[in-house]
């Protein structure tokens, strides 16, 4: 597929049955007769040691099977294993201690949902509270109450990175600036939230459990150990259909596990589904990061070096895959600059808060909010043209591909001109003039900008960067992305895919169908695409599942390879029967023919006949099945080097955002009068689906900016437990966003594409505070800018003005 | 979240919901929209051994205009008023108010009376209610009375509502005023207001302002307009009296703050 | 009077998408909970069980309303709704459906059925709303995946066309 489909507007295989209420979401599958139904008792302290559970009245109430704590999950499993070896223990059940409000204290087990609420109220716990720790800075304190004693601390991961000559290039520069930024906690939560079902076969010592998990699948074994089962007896099956994830499914997991020891202790198949409540206070959060950065800057602006300490806050417990997020973006730390010397010291801190996790934006948005805010402080101080400090340090485009000071390789691109088109099309001069008119006015408006480099498909190596390099030498290279696809072919000549991919609403079937059936010169329609996943019969690998954008640069290339094989061999077997060389066949219009002698054709049934009922008649050596697997990694994605860079993602796309906000005198609103936001994700591979993607993601970034975040008091309590106080916008809060494309094709994808559905996580909530800053003209900007917030910030500076 | 049981009936008259009422007292809760109560049932927030479900009452679903007052029964949907054809011509404040509570699929089921009897101190119906200095009707098996808006809404969630009384219907006078607005600030399209301020401009030029949102209640004050000055500082006086409070969304000082600009803006609207 | 005690199982009948149909149910049973797991049209999705995300919405009597603030039993009687009725039986979308398609107003299509009923009974009121009014109703809803762009793009068209959807469907 080289030429892209930017002008086909095509319709989503998908959408027929989500629109008729036939969709295959978890909880609308059938369950097995007998199934019982579990709720989770949880803490409501965030910090306390469990003095003593008592379940007798729970038990006694009628409907009730089980009553489980952590004292049953301790005897029936082993503890999660996590990414950072540390004496952390965690499990499916507080053992011992609480840590958070909401963490999983018991599970009652009973014959509906609505009696197990009612049994819940029964089980009584005594709890003898612990004084708890919320911000994370006062976490690392030495006086700081320990939530992990056995750890000794709570910064469990400390690592300093040096990549070039940062000390020489801070002591040859004319200037230093500095800043502090702090990234919210939020989520995207989806608005399906967390099912599990699950059933246990005490003969076979076996777990067969459905989940709305959604990758990575790396995360398979970690369940299986904790199970104290081999692999193949952990049979996880995903459903065909996905209520969203934004990476927030994979902390489903904790709760398979449990529920699989619910569904062995009572005998009975067990399901759980997760309600609003109990996703805002538990089921996963974006880390929350203070971030303190610095640069070495020539007088003009340019950026010699940088130095970071990002102190990333975890939450109560370090997951698998964690900490993820702060390595994520390692070997692109220094964004879309071409800075030579950079610094990073990353540091992991729990602190009593729920366990954060995977989310859209990965470590991204973190990480260029301060970068972002950064070159706009530089551009304050310096008294230079904000858009002019980030053209300065900008990559060139002829410096592509680029090997950036801390290892990752951007493949393509030219943000000059991508930033040139974007100021030009997305009229840069008439935002200026808007800002001038309202100023005149008296109205605090303000324009801000943000560069980011978009990284698709996660180097599987990258989290061992956190490993000195002599523990990597101990353990093993870790590297690469495994992608697979596989097409089949039934004896009717009808065509399935199924991949390595969760679903989740992106379009992951009409994309793979599209790819699938140009190389097969079949119509989309032709192909279908089957993408529930079951560990037990599917192609996986540790890889396997949606997240940080691994689709196009990935399984479609995958595809695309499976077909291309599939083709190949048709070509053959076409060849033989149309008395052609398999060089003269091409496979067009659902028919196989001679190239030089297009009436020469055979219908593309016919030929897949041929394998099914005749092999014998195949060419010779040629496997009879049509069925093609194909298995993907790219060379590109190497272990990290000695000296700890690390080629974090194969692919980098590029995005520029400008924006134009005012601040409502009255509500303290921050209203976003003008969004433009241009993407260089190299190939497109369909315009619309990508359009879809990005203004999802647009709604998030400007969900992360304004409205949504996990509030606790210092003592921990949670205040945003609702939908009333936790502030998903609506079609209200979101402003419009002017969407502009410039494609750089990526070298090193067969496609050419690169990932495009996590940009605006990462640029929107740097962009509008930028903007902020520039209306309001104060340097500390804190996110979500709620009006609460704005007006703290204006008070401070005596400007709310009695009017 | 699902509710913990209750015994559930829905009477045919108001009649036997006054006996049932007498019966259970503060047991039971009216079951009117909804809307407020099952969202707190759904969370274990409250007790109801007893749902007496008065949404299919036809003698509570009417709308009914004398020349005095416009009576809107405990059955009739905020929707229901929204659409009621003379609602603009004669009663424009409620017109102006009423599209701010919730949204178009609450209000298709949420009742007048029952956001009334639910008295949460930033809803617009009881600021509306106490801007046309209306009645809300109770009447149990002791009797009927019409208590005063000012005397009806006590604090948050508290009203003069005894156990066994049903709010039968609530009665918003003819105004007399010549202009009206409405303004409220919310952090989303259809959240409870974070403050909701209303004003009325009588033939003498008389000024009544009314928020909610600044105190467990909603509260009303009759302001001398003479001039924005005057007007102004009246309005930043009722502020400080007020005090407002503190949550998550807006810090007491923020909500005078909103009080002084968004009154001197309805002011404005109201006075020209 | 219809009483029923809070442990006792009745049976509620009710018209689901034209056809009669009834199950048990306790009196605090949600009407959301008994149309998926009593009646078995799973086509209505919960979200969030205190009203604000919308993907629970059905028609009763015509009425968008929030299924998850709704008793089973208060629908007794009553005509419900839902997204399963919206199709002709041969599948083919109605207007609505099919500009939700052509304009890529759905991504996971969780919120979708949720959508679709509030328009159904909105446009049936307001055959040719102003995207104020589409803007206003929509905000009753939650959508995670699209930012909502598309969704108001796929009823602009269906409200300026002539076939907005009657009640009927
Ligand atoms: C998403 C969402 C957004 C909302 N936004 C707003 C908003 O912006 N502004 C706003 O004002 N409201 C808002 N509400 C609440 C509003 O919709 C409710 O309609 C209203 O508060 C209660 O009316 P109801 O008829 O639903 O009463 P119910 O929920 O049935 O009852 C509420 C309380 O009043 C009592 N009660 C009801 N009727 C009577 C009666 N006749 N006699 C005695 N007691 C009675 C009940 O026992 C109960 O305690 C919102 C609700 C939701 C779900
Ligand atoms: S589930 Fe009913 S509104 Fe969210
Ligand atoms: S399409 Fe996924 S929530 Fe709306």
């Amino acid at each position: 597929m080289a030429e892209s489909s930017t002008t086909t507007k095509i319709r989503r295989k998908e959408d027929a049955s989500l629109l008729s209420g036939r969709g295959r979401y978890a909880d609308d599958l059938p369950v097995p007769v007998g199934t019982l139904y579990a709720h989770v008792v949880r803490s409501p302290h965030a910090h306390a040691d469990i003095v003593r559970i008592d379940a007798r009245r729970a038990l006694a109430h009628d409907g009730v099977w089980a009553v489980l704590t952590g004292e049953d999950v301790r005897k029936l499993s082993d503890p999660f294993l996590a990414a950072v070896k540390t004496p952390v223990q965690q499990w499916s059940l507080a053992v011992e201690r609480v840590r958070y409000v909401g963490e999983p204290a018991a599970l009652v087990v009973a014959e509906s949902r609505y009696v197990a609420e009612d049994a819940a109220e029964l089980v009584e716990i005594e709890y003898a509270p612990l004084p708890a720790v919320i911000d994370p800075v006062a976490a690392c304190a030495k006086s700081a109450p320990l939530l992990h004693p056995q750890a000794g601390t709570n910064e469990v991961s400390v690592r300093e990175f040096r990549y070039g000559d940062t000390a020489a290039a801070f002591a040859r520069a004319d200037r230093r600036i500095a800043m502090t930024t702090t990234f919210p906690r939020l989520s995207f939560t989806p608005i399906e939230c967390y099912v599990v079902v699950a059933r246990h076969n005490a003969a076979g010592g076996s777990y067969d459990v459905t989940a709305n998990f959604q990758g990575p699948f790396s995360m398979h074994p970690v369940m299986a150990r904790a199970l104290r089962v081999k692999g193949p007896k952990l049979r996880l099956r995903i459903p065909p259909d996905s209520g969203g994830s934004f990476g927030i499914k994979l902390s489903v997991f904790p709760y398979i596990v449990l529920m699989a020891l619910a569904a062995r202790v009572t005998g009975r198949p067990v399901k759980w589904v997760e309600d609003r409540i109990e996703h805002l206070v538990a089921a996963s959060s974006g880390p929350n990061r203070v971030t303190q950065i610095e640069a070495a800057l020539t007088n003009d602006g340019c950026v010699l070096a940088l130095r970071l300490d990002q102190l990333e806050d975890y939450g109560a417990f370090l997951r698998a895959p964690m900490p993820g997020p702060l390595y994520r973006m390692q070997g692109a730390v220094t964004g879309a600059y071409d800075i030579a010397h950079v610094d990073v010291i990353n540091r992991v801190v729990l602190t009593n808060k729920m366990p954060a996790s995977l989310i859209r934006g990965f470590g991204g948005p973190q990480l260029y909010l301060a970068l972002e805010r950064l070159m706009q402080r530089i551009a304050v101080e310096l008294d230079l043209d904000p858009l002019e400090v980030i053209r300065r340090n900008l990559i060139a485009g002829e410096k592509f591909p680029y090997r950036a000071a801390a290892g990752a390789l951007y493949d393509s691109g030219d943000y000059a001109r991508a930033v040139e088109i974007a100021t030009g099309d997305g009229r840069l001069d008439e935002l200026k003039r808007r800002r001038a008119a309202a100023r005149a006015q008296g109205r605090r408006y303000g324009i801000g900008f943000a560069a980011i480099v978009e990284p698709a498909m996660s180097n599987m190596g990258y989290l061992s960067t956190l490993m000195s390099k002599e523990a990597r030498e101990k353990a093993g290279p870790k590297s690469g992305a495994v992608s697979m696809a596989t097409v089949n072919i039934d004896p009717l000549g009808a065509v399935t895919v199924t991949a390595d991919v969760t679903v989740q609403g992106q379009s992951h079937e009409t994309v793979l169908a599209q790819i699938v059936a140009k190389a097969l010169g079949l119509r989309p329609d032709d192909v279908e695409v089957v993408l529930e996943m079951d560990t037990a019969k599917d192609q996986w690998s540790i890889a396997a599942g949606t997240y940080s954008s691994r689709f196009a640069s990935g399984t479609a290339v995958a595809a695309h390879m499976a077909a291309v094989q599939m083709r190949e061999k048709l070509k053959a077997i076409a060849a033989k029967q149309l008395n052609v060389l398999p060089a003269d066949v091409e496979l067009s219009g659902g028919k196989i023919r001679s190239r030089s002698n297009p009436d020469n054709a055979l219908p593309f049934g016919r030929v897949a006949a041929t394998s099914h009922w005749s092999p014998g008649l195949l060419p010779e050596s040629m496997a009879p099945a049509l069925s093609e697997t194909a298995a993907w990694t790219p060379q590109e994605l190497e272990p990290p080097s000695r000296d700890d860079r690390i080629n974090t993602s194969l692919t980098y796309g590029f995005v520029f955002d400008m924006c134009g906000v005012e601040i409502d005198p009255v509500s303290y609103q921050v209203r976003v009068d003008r969004y433009v936001s241009m993407h260089d994700a190299g190939r497109i591979l369909n315009v619309t689906i990508a359009g879809g993607q990005i203004r999802g993601s647009f709604a998030q970034g400007v969900a992360a900016a304004l409205y949504e975040e996990f509030a606790y008091n210092e003592e921990g309590a949670f205040l945003t437990g609702t939908f009333a106080d936790y502030l998903v916008p609506t079609v209200s809060e979101i402003p419009e966003v002017e969407i502009l494309h410039y494609e750089s094709p990526s070298p090193l994808t067969p496609l050419g594409a690169k990932g495009l559905a996590e940009g605006n996580c990462m640029s929107t909530p740097a962009c509008i505070a930028n903007a902020i800053a520039d209306a309001l003209g104060v340097a500390d900007v804190t996110l979500p800018a709620t009006p609460r917030r704005i007006h703290a910030l204006l008070e401070r500076a005596g400007a709310t003005g009695k009017r | 979240m699902k509710p913990r049981p209750f015994d559930y009936v829905r009477p045919d008259t108001v009649e036997e919901v006054l006996a049932l009422l007498a019966e259970h007292g503060d047991e039971a809760r009216i079951l009117a929209g909804g809307q407020s109560l099952i969202p707190m049932l759904n969370l274990r927030l409250i007790e109801a051994a007893v749902l007496i479900d008065i949404s299919r009452l036809a003698e509570l679903d009417t709308i009914r205009s004398d020349g005095g007052a416009l009576e809107v029964g405990a059955a009739v949907t905020q929707n229901k008023l929204m659409a009621w054809p003379d609602l603009a011509r004669d009663f424009a404040l409620l017109a102006a108010g009423l599209p701010f509570v919730g949204h178009f699929q609450t209000r298709n089921k949420g009742t007048v009376c029952g956001s009334i009897a639910h008295a949460d101190p930033s809803s617009e119906l009881p600021l509306l209610l106490a801007m046309y200095a209306g009645e809300v009707v109770l009447r149990s098996q002791r009797g009927t009375r019409a208590v005063p808006a000012e005397d009806f809404h006590k604090d948050m969630l508290t009203t003069a509502r005894e156990a066994d009384e049903l709010v039968v219907t609530v009665r918003f006078p003819h105004p007399s005023d010549r202009r009206v607005a409405f303004r409220e600030i919310a952090r989303r399209h259809g959240d409870f207001a974070i403050i909701a301020v209303a004003a009325a401009a009588g033939a003498n030029g008389a000024v009544t302002l009314g928020v909610g949102g600044m105190a467990g209640r909603p509260m009303t004050r009759a302001i001398a307009a003479r001039d924005a000055a005057s007007a102004a500082d009246a309005i930043g006086q009722w502020a400080e009296e007020l005090e407002g409070y503190d949550d998550l969304h807006a810090s007491a000082a923020m909500r005078r703050d909103m009080l002084r600009k968004l009154a001197a803006n309805v002011v404005a609207e109201v006075a020209q | 009077m219809r009483a029923v005690k809070g442990d006792q199982k009745t049976r509620i009948a009710l018209t689901l998408n034209g056809r009669k149909l009834a199950a048990e149910a306790e009196p605090r049973l949600l009407l959301s909970d008994f149309l998926r797991h009593g009646l078995g049209a799973t086509g209505t999705h919960v979200g969030c069980e205190h009203g604000v995300c919308g993907a629970c919405t059905v028609l009763i009597d015509g009425v968008a309303v929030r299924s998850c603030l709704t008793l089973a039993v208060q629908a007794e009687g009553r005509e419900v709704r839902t997204v399963e009725s919206l199709a002709a039986p041969d599948g083919a979308l109605n207007p609505l459906q099919a500009a939700f398609r052509d304009h890529h107003a759905l991504q996971c299509g969780f919120c979708t059925p949720g959508i679709l009923m509030s328009f159904t009974d909105f446009l049936a009121r307001n055959p040719q709303p102003s995207e104020a009014q589409i803007r206003e109703v929509l905000s009753g809803h939650l959508c995670r995946c699209t930012g909502y762009a598309n969704i108001v793009e796929a009823i602009k068209e269906v409200a300026s066309s002539s076939h907005a959807p009657r009640s009927e469907g």
